[in-house]
This record gives structure tokens, C-alpha cells and sequence, in this order.
């Protein structure tokens, strides 16, 4: 089974070198790109590709790029900016792909720049990746000092230079017209769309922000082709996926497979199934903003399509798995707290509906809630829903919330009629609200 | 004031945006690091260096989670309360590490050396429950192993 993405990535040994990089093959693609192969031609490979956005969305990569205005009239600078915040709560594999091969990305990077033309980019990366940082910034020096960065990309006519920004925090800098604000040093609150951001973004120049995970297929895509990233899957989205396991199974932990591989033989074979004495109950996806999956879903394929077929969406494709002795009332709480703490205030439905939702879910875990509860959750599903916001924060807090109302009734309806949280773990209650200093 | 050297880190990113006012955050990051919080008079000098007013910078400054607009100790430990830190137990963490440290969620020993303040998911959710302390992150925590992770931090 092929793993291009992280065949070269061992942790223990540090991220890998430039040196080591390139004995395997490294930064061939990128030379190849940048000095036999014209934009649209680099385009058109990944939009054959099948490539779609592995920051959650799962945009067609290259028809994005496709969107930069082209030609010597269109709007000067470009910026390429690589989306590196990753914050969505159980995702950790742009933080393997940064720490394990920052070359990888620095290559996809310089591709996707030469591909819209643009002479920025920038690596928008959370704080906390303080490893992340350290590696990026050493693989950057690197890649600049061969001259792969900087004036005269591989000695070719094209000039990038790639910049690592670090945040200051906040989930919603990962929405890319929120990330764009925050770039420019404003509060991080998303942007009316249309314009989008190909056309009118950092700067207000066109601007393609693209997921980590998503810019380290790029090379191997350019390097071996569209037919083959194709074949590496065994559905119709292309590609790789690196997928993630979290919760109470024996062996949490990341693997990339190929794209379809069935939840179960993730969940139950890479992940090795339920810790001793725990039941599988559920499992979100892939990350905080997903819908629960229960029990008659896991032999779907893990792919774009099929996860959205059976109600949920792929997401990061890094998942949590409920147990049978944790309460779901309590994990969807805990979701809804981090969603409420999360909205950047911007809009009045998301600013006061998930705190409202939280305040709900809280009661109800405490034995306080009321039987009317339940149909109050299901109007907010609705109030908040695609459509009613301003960007898709709070219709991505809703999916958790939705379908633990349709799975999990019983376990709200229990807490409600007994007065109390069924489940005797997570009791303690924490009730920190507030981390802002 | 800002002081000669914060000055020079901040022009020295200056190159990389297309705007001055763009460096808000950087800028208001460079002073933290010297001075391990952003006080008001640093949001005056910030907005003054770049041509904003106090409460633009204060409005940029008080968005974001990492930029400390109060004292913070010598060490800032940043405890995950995210979903998968949660399903594995990271309130019973965080309860033990307040007990250890005397404070709650937010607060500053007396001895001014942690700041415990909850943080969402830091991306370690197979090591769950995990925190991170400066820059260090820790993982597989339980109650009775953080105790013997703080020692180092003097």
C-alpha cells in the first residue's frame, strides 16, 4: 500500500532534512513545475487529479486555483497562504505532515504558487505548533538557501517567498476570509462572500489559502500524475487520506490510507478497536464540527461522498469515538461549550444561540433539564443552520448537536426524566467559561 | 515606550506585509515576549508605532486568546479541554492541577509562577489528555503524574 505522504516521516528521528528530502526524490516535482511546466498545465494535473481540500470543505483543489484571474492585466501581488491552524477539536495531522516533513509542504507550497502565479505565501500557523514552527522555520532557510525560494525559483524566471506566521489563537482564523483578517492584523471575523478570495482576498488581491495536508499531495500528484493519485483510492475522490482515531480505543493514533477505506477497518483494525471493558457507541468523523456516525455506519467508505451519503461529512477526517460509558449528553456539551466560546461574536444567531444551546446542554447534564428542552435543541439546529449565519461556524456546531438529538435520544430523555446524568464519569463540571486573559 | 530592540523586531517584520497596520498582532506578540503580557500602556505604544488608536489595537488585542491583556506568572500552562481530551478525562486533570496550584482556571498562583488557563484542542488528542506548558507539550496526563511535570518549571 502506498503512503506518499508520510512513507519519509519518522518521528524520533526530528523532521526531516533538505538533504534527506531530496535523496528521496524531493523538490523534483517542484523544479519540474516551476521550469517545464506552464501554470494552466500544473492546474489542469490537479484538477485530473480529483484532489479536494483536506482541511474539512473538500473543495476541488484545483478548480479553486482556477479561479485566480490570469493574465499580465490581473491584480498584482498573489498570495498563496497555506491554512496551518489547525484547531478543530481531535484533528492532529497537519501537525505530523509540518513536524514529521516540512519540506513536503514547503514543495506543494511552491508548485501552488507558481501554479496561480503568486509571488507570497504564507504559512498561517496556530501558536501552540510551537514543534511545528521550529521545523518550518529551519526547512524555510533551507529551501531558501538552495534558491527554491526567493528570487529565481530554480534558477527560473519566477520569484516566491514563503512567510511562517504565527497566530495568536482562535478557532475562526481557520475560515480562510477569517484567517485573511487576521493575516492583515484585524480581529479574525469571516468576510462577506462573494468576492471570494481567489479574486478579491489577502490584501484584497487574489489569494488561494490552502489546507496543509492538501498542499503535501501536490508534489506527488505533479511527480507521478493524476491517474495514479486516481488509483491510489478506492472510490472516486482521489488520493490519500491520513486518517485519525481518538477516544477510548486501544491505539489511538494517525494512518494514511487509501481515500475509501470502511470506517470499521479504521475504527476496529489501525485503531484496534475498543479499549477492554468499553463498548463503540458512536464516532464523530472527522472533527468537532461533524455529524455523529453510530453502529449501521461502519462498513461506509471513508471518502467525500459516501460519509456524506450517510449523513455526516469527512471532514478532517481525524475522528472521536463515544463510548458506551460516556455520556453523550456530556460530549455534545462539551462541543457546543467550545463552539459558544469559539463564535467570534460577529453575528447575533451565532453569538447568542450556542451559548443558549450550551447553557441548555448544561442543565440537562446537571439534572436540571426540562422536558421542552429537547424540542428548544431542535428549533437552535434549525435557527442555526446553513443559511441562517453569517459563515458556516455555526451550522458546523449544529451537525454534532443534530444528530446526538437523533441518535442519542434516549440519553437526553433519561436525563431529563431522572433528574440526573445517567453516566458517573465526568461529573466534575468544570465550568470555565471563559479563556480570555 | 516601546524599547529599542521591540522596535527593531517589529520593523523587522514589516517587510512581509503590505500594510503597517497589518503587523498589529505580530507587534503586540513581540511585546509579550519581553514583557510576558500586553499592558495598556504597551497597547498605547503598539497604536502609536503603527498609526492606530489605543482601542483599535485593544480591539485586536482582546480577540485573540493568546495575546495576555492581565500578568501572567513565569510559566503558562495551557490545558486542553477539547472533546477528546474530554472523553479521556482532562477534567479530572484539570481539577488536580488546581488543586495542586491553589488557583482556578484563569488565575495566577501567589508566587506569580504558573497561569493555568484552559485552552481548546492542541492537536495531541492520541496522547489525550494533554497540556502545554511554555512551549512543551505533555501528554498521557492523569491526576497523578502532572504533579511531577510542573517540578521543572521554576
Amino acid at each position: 500500500m502506498e503512503r506518499p505522504l508520510t512513507e519519509l516521516i519518522d518521528l524520533r528521528e526530528g523532521p526531516l532534512a533538505r538533504e534527506a528530502y531530496e535523496h528521496a526524490g524531493g523538490y523534483e516535482a517542484a523544479r519540474r513545475a516551476v521550469c517545464d511546466m506552464p501554470p494552466r498545465e500544473v492546474i489542469k494535473t490537479v484538477e485530473d487529479s480529483g484532489l479536494k481540500g483536506r482541511g474539512g470543505a473538500g473543495f476541488l483543489t484545483g478548480m479553486k486555483w482556477g479561479f485566480v484571474p490570469a493574465g499580465d492585466d490581473a491584480p498584482r501581488p498573489r498570495y498563496l497562504i497555506c491554512n496551518a491552524d489547525e484547531m478543530e477539536p481531535g484533528t492532529f495531522k497537519d501537525r505530523y505532515l509540518m513536524e514529521g516533513n516540512p519540506h513536503q509542504l514547503i514543495e506543494g507550497m511552491i508548485i501552488a504558487a507558481h501554479a496561480i502565479q503568486a509571488e507570497i505565501g504564507y504559512i498561517f500557523l496556530r501558536d501552540e505548533y510551537h514543534r511545528s514552527a521550529e521545523a518550518l522555520r529551519r526547512a524555510l532557510a533551507e529551501a531558501r538557501e538552495a534558491g527554491y525560494l526567493g528570487d529565481s525559483v530554480f534558477g527560473s524566471a519566477f520569484s516566491c517567498d514563503i512567510h511562517l506566521h504565527t497566530s495568536a489563537g482562535r478557532y475562526i482564523c481557520g475560515e480562510e476570509t477569517a484567517l485573511l483578517n487576521a493575516l492583515e492584523g484585524r480581529r479574525a471575523v469571516p468576510r462577506a462572500k462573494p468576492p471570494f478570495p481567489p479574486v478579491v482576498g489577502l490584501f484584497g488581491k487574489p489569494t488561494i489559502v490552502n489546507n496543509v495536508e492538501t498542499l503535501c499531495c501536490v508534489p506527488h500528484i505533479v511527480s507521478k500524475g493524476s491517474k495514479w493519485f486516481r488509483q491510489l483510492s478506492l472510490t472516486s475522490d482521489g488520493g490519500t487520506k491520513i486518517f485519525g482515531v481518538s477516544g477510548r480505543v486501544k491505539n489511538p493514533g494517525l494512518w494514511e490510507l487509501p481515500m475509501g477505506t470502511p470506517l470499521r477497518e479504521v475504527i476496529e483494525g489501525h485503531a484496534g478497536g475498543m479499549r477492554g471493558g468499553y463498548r463503540f457507541r458512536g464516532v464523530i468523523p472527522g472533527g468537532a464540527s461533524t455529524d455523529f456516525l453510530v453502529e449501521e455506519h461502519l462498513d461506509i467508505p471513508l471518502d467525500f461522498e459516501s460519509v456524506q451519503k450517510a449523513g455526516s461529512r469527512l471532514g478532517t477526517g481525524t475522528m472521536i469515538v463515544l463510548d458506551d460509558r460516556t455520556c453523550p449528553v456530556g460530549m455534545v456539551h462539551n462541543l457546543e461549550r467550545f463552539f459558544a466560546q469559539e463564535s467570534c461574536g460577529w453575528c447575533t444567531p451565532c453569538r447568542d444561540g450556542i451559548p443558549w444551546i450550551q447553557k441548555t446542554l448544561a442543565a440537562i447534564e446537571a439534572g436540571r433539564g426540562r422536558p421542552d428542552d429537547i424540542e428548544l435543541l431542535h428549533m437552535h439546529t434549525r435557527h442555526l443552520g446553513p443559511g441562517r449565519t453569517f459563515c458556516a461556524f455555526a451550522p458546523g456546531a449544529m451537525e454534532p448537536l443534530q444528530s446526538a438529538l437523533k441518535y442519542f435520544d434516549d440519553d437526553f430523555r433519561r436525563h431529563i426524566a431522572d433528574g440526573r446524568c445517567p453516566y458517573n464519569n465526568h461529573q466534575t463540571g468544570n465550568s470555565n467559561g471563559n479563556h480570555h486573559h | 515606550m516601546l524599547s529599542e530592540e521591540e522596535k527593531r523586531e517589529i520593523e523587522a517584520e514589516l517587510p512581509h506585509y503590505e500594510r503597517r497596520q497589518a503587523l498589529c498582532i505580530e507587534a503586540l506578540k513581540i511585546v509579550q515576549k519581553h514583557h510576558g503580557w500586553v499592558s495598556d500602556e504597551a497597547v498605547r505604544d503598539v497604536g502609536e508605532f503603527l498609526g492606530m488608536s489605543p482601542h483599535q489595537v485593544d480591539s485586536v488585542a482582546t480577540f485573540y486568546n493568546l495575546i495576555y491583556r492581565r500578568k501572567v506568572g513565569r510559566h503558562v500552562i495551557h490545558v486542553c479541554d477539547s472533546v477528546s481530551c474530554w472523553v479521556l478525562g482532562c477534567d479530572a486533570v484539570q481539577d488536580r492541577l488546581c488543586e495542586i496550584l491553589g488557583i482556578k482556571p484563569g488565575e495566577t498562583t501567589d508566587d506569580e509562577r504558573f497561569t493555568l488557563l484552559p485552552i481548546p484542542c492542541l492537536g495531541a488528542c492520541d496522547h489525550a489528555p494533554a497540556m502545554l506548558v511554555d512551549k512543551d507539550l505533555h501528554g498521557d496526563l492523569t491526576p497523578d503524574n502532572v504533579e511531577a511535570l510542573l517540578e521543572r518549571y521554576t
